[in-house]
């Protein structure tokens, strides 16, 4: 499945494994998972829990858990190999991530336009008066309506979906060569959601970024990226091309299909989902290997 | 909707909230009214920034009102709630790591409002309100940063529906959530509202939840109630304003020459 045979692969993640030990044992919240993407749109969806969030921090190199695997190798960089200092100087350049939470990341005692400025010149190496035309354009771009305003203000004097175009705002001041991107739409009114979706889009077009989608809406997935990972407990269990969903074969995949509310369903609950522990052993044997 | 006055559970007159003031004043609640009857599922829809999150705020006493009035049960509030208003009205927040206590662990961040409240089956609750929510028991002395955005928003309306509240004020509650436990929670809130004749006011960016759980819907734009749908028993609904239209085709998934045609509605 690695969509350029004749180069080498933007990201090729082989084998992760993550850990959470605890008093009450060791939660293994990622299990073997391995993928390979080049300059195109990828998305992750699956359950709540099933390690999504912690797969795209361990290519950052910020996942708080025990992190192991044979291989990371980001543009034919070991990422398992940089010293901290190497690392600072992909993540946030090259490397971007836009976390779940955009106001917890956010530090809530600075204005959102020092916190722009600063992070720009440290991404970019620009003057002061650069940085600040760069973050105002970025805002503007995002589509926010008073980006004056909004320099100014404090996080918690912006709506939710502000918050969330801030930071989408503030992780593609410098044109990263791989954006990872967690929910981060699910608080923006969908105008606004497709709209961003059209940025990044671009950028995966014109400037060859990759995109690594972590999303929960399935159809929004389907009809923006160019290929699915389903995860399900810590392990990839189906990878589809996104044009192909209605195709999914396995049973979790087509189980989340029949939740979506839709016209049909009104006046009658959703349908569920009844997990059985069988689908970790035959995602196993799906992708060739033994339990 | 007049009609409708005598008998809502909950009614906003004329509200208004600005923040800041000057060139950068935002009127984040410009004039909006409308009134909900009893055991009703309210839906508030709309723009980014265009006050629903505010809306809510007010109506459980964390923001200020700078004109009209907001009533409950026909009552005007006032501006400190009592206690006995916070057993009625309970909301989940838009942002669930903000409003839980991160150095609290589940277990406690579920008893408090308990203790506070003086309920003495504190343990049967937990245990109950976890079920209800689909938490796995192992997470109840995890702190929140232990736990996935999804678990996170499942302990928010689990605090929120521990002390059975008659009204629930639901910001965004279920876009942290991947659709098979939305599934279980909007499940869950619908038999909820069956069973102990809750009303809801349900924030959501998320067209089919909303004409899935709502009989009507305001339609919110720069701080404006730019529309009230009706949402017929096929989940339809049949706007008639050009956002609303917009917001509709936006609604139908990723389409570049659709989005290029896009205006905003200034
Ligand atoms: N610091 C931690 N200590 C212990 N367990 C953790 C910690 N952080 C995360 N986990 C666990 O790791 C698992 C994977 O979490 P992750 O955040 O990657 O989930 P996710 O797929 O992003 O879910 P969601 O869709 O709900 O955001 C979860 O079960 C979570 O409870
Ligand atoms: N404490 C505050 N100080 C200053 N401005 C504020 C404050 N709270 C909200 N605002 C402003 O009020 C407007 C409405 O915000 P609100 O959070 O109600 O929007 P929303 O409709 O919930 O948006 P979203 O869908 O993005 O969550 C925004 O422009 C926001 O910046
Ligand atoms: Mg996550
Ligand atoms: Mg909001």
């Amino acid at each position: 499945m690695v969509n350029q045979a004749t180069k080498a692969p933007l990201l090729a993640v082989n084998n992760l494994n993550i850990r959470f030990p605890s008093v009450h044992g060791a939660v293994h919240a990622v299990r073997d998972v391995s993928f390979t993407m080049g300059r195109e749109k990828v998305a992750i969806v699956g359950e709540s829990g099933s390690g999504k969030s912690q797969t795209g921090r361990a290519i950052l190199g910020l996942s708080p858990g025990q992190v192991s695997a044979d291989s990371l190798i980001f543009d034919g960089i070991d990422l398992q190999r940089l010293s901290s200092k190497a690392y600072r100087e992909i993540r946030g350049k090259r490397i971007s991530m836009v976390m779940q939470d955009p106001k917890y990341s956010l530090n809530p005692v600075m204005s959102i336009g020092k916190q722009m400025i600063e992070a720009c010149q440290i991404q970019m190496k620009v003057s002061k008066k650069q940085a600040l035309a760069r973050c105002m354009q970025m805002l503007e771009a995002v589509r926010i309506r008073q980006p004056q305003r909004v320099f100014k203000a404090y996080p918690h004097e912006v709506s939710g979906g502000m918050g969330q175009r801030i930071m989408i705002a503030m992780m593609l001041l410098s044109s990263p060569d791989l954006l990872i991107a967690d929910e981060p739409t699910s608080a923006l009114d969908v105008t606004v959601q497709l709209q961003i979706l059209a940025i990044m889009d671009d950028l995966v077009q014109d400037t060859g970024m990759g995109l690594i989608l972590i999303s929960h809406d399935l159809p929004l997935v389907a009809s923006f990226c160019d290929r699915i990972l389903v995860m399900y407990a810590g392990r990839i269990v189906e990878e589809l091309d996104a044009s192909k969903l209605d195709q999914a074969q396995h049973p979790y995949t087509r189980g989340l299909l029949s939740c979506l509310p839709s016209h049909a369903t009104k006046g009658q609950p959703l349908a569920t989902l009844e997990r059985q522990d069988s689908w970790l052993d035959e995602a196993l044997e799906n992708r060739g290997l033994r339990v | 909707m007049t009609d409708h006055q005598e008998q809502a559970v909950i009614a906003v007159k004329d509200l208004a909230i600005y923040f800041g003031r000057g060139e950068h004043q935002v009127k984040a609640v410009d004039q909006v009214s409308f009134a909900i009857p009893p055991r009703q599922s309210f839906g508030l829809v709309g723009e980014s920034g265009s006050g629903k999150s505010t809306i809510l705020r007010a109506l459980a006493g964390l923001d200020h009102v700078d004109q009209g009035q907001l009533l409950l049960d026909g009552e005007p509030l006032q501006i400190k709630r009592t206690k006995a208003f916070y057993k009625k009205v309970q909301m989940v927040f838009q942002d669930p790591y903000a409003s839980l206590h991160p150095r609290h662990t589940v277990d406690k961040i579920l008893a408090e409002p308990l203790a506070i409240h003086g309920f003495k089956d504190i343990e049967q609750r937990i245990i109950k309100v976890m079920d209800q929510v689909a938490l796995p028991h192992k997470f109840r002395f995890r702190y929140p940063h232990q736990l996935s955005g999804g678990q996170r928003q499942r302990v928010a309306i689990a605090r929120a529906l521990i002390l059975e509240p008659e009204i629930l004020l639901l910001d965004e509650p279920t876009s942290a959530l991947d659709v098979s436990i939305q599934a279980e929670v909007l499940n869950l809130l619908n038999r909820l509202r069956a069973e102990l004749s809750l009303t809801y006011v349900l924030v959501s960016h998320d067209l089919a939840v909303v004409s899935y759980m709502c009989e009507r819907v305001a339609v919110m734009q720069q701080g404006k109630l730019v529309e009230l749908l009706q949402v017929d028993q096929d989940g339809k609904t049949y706007p008639k304003q050009a956002y609303t239209k917009q917001l509709n085709l936006a609604s139908q998934g990723y389409d570049r020459a659709r989005i290029e045609q896009f205006i905003d509605h200034d």
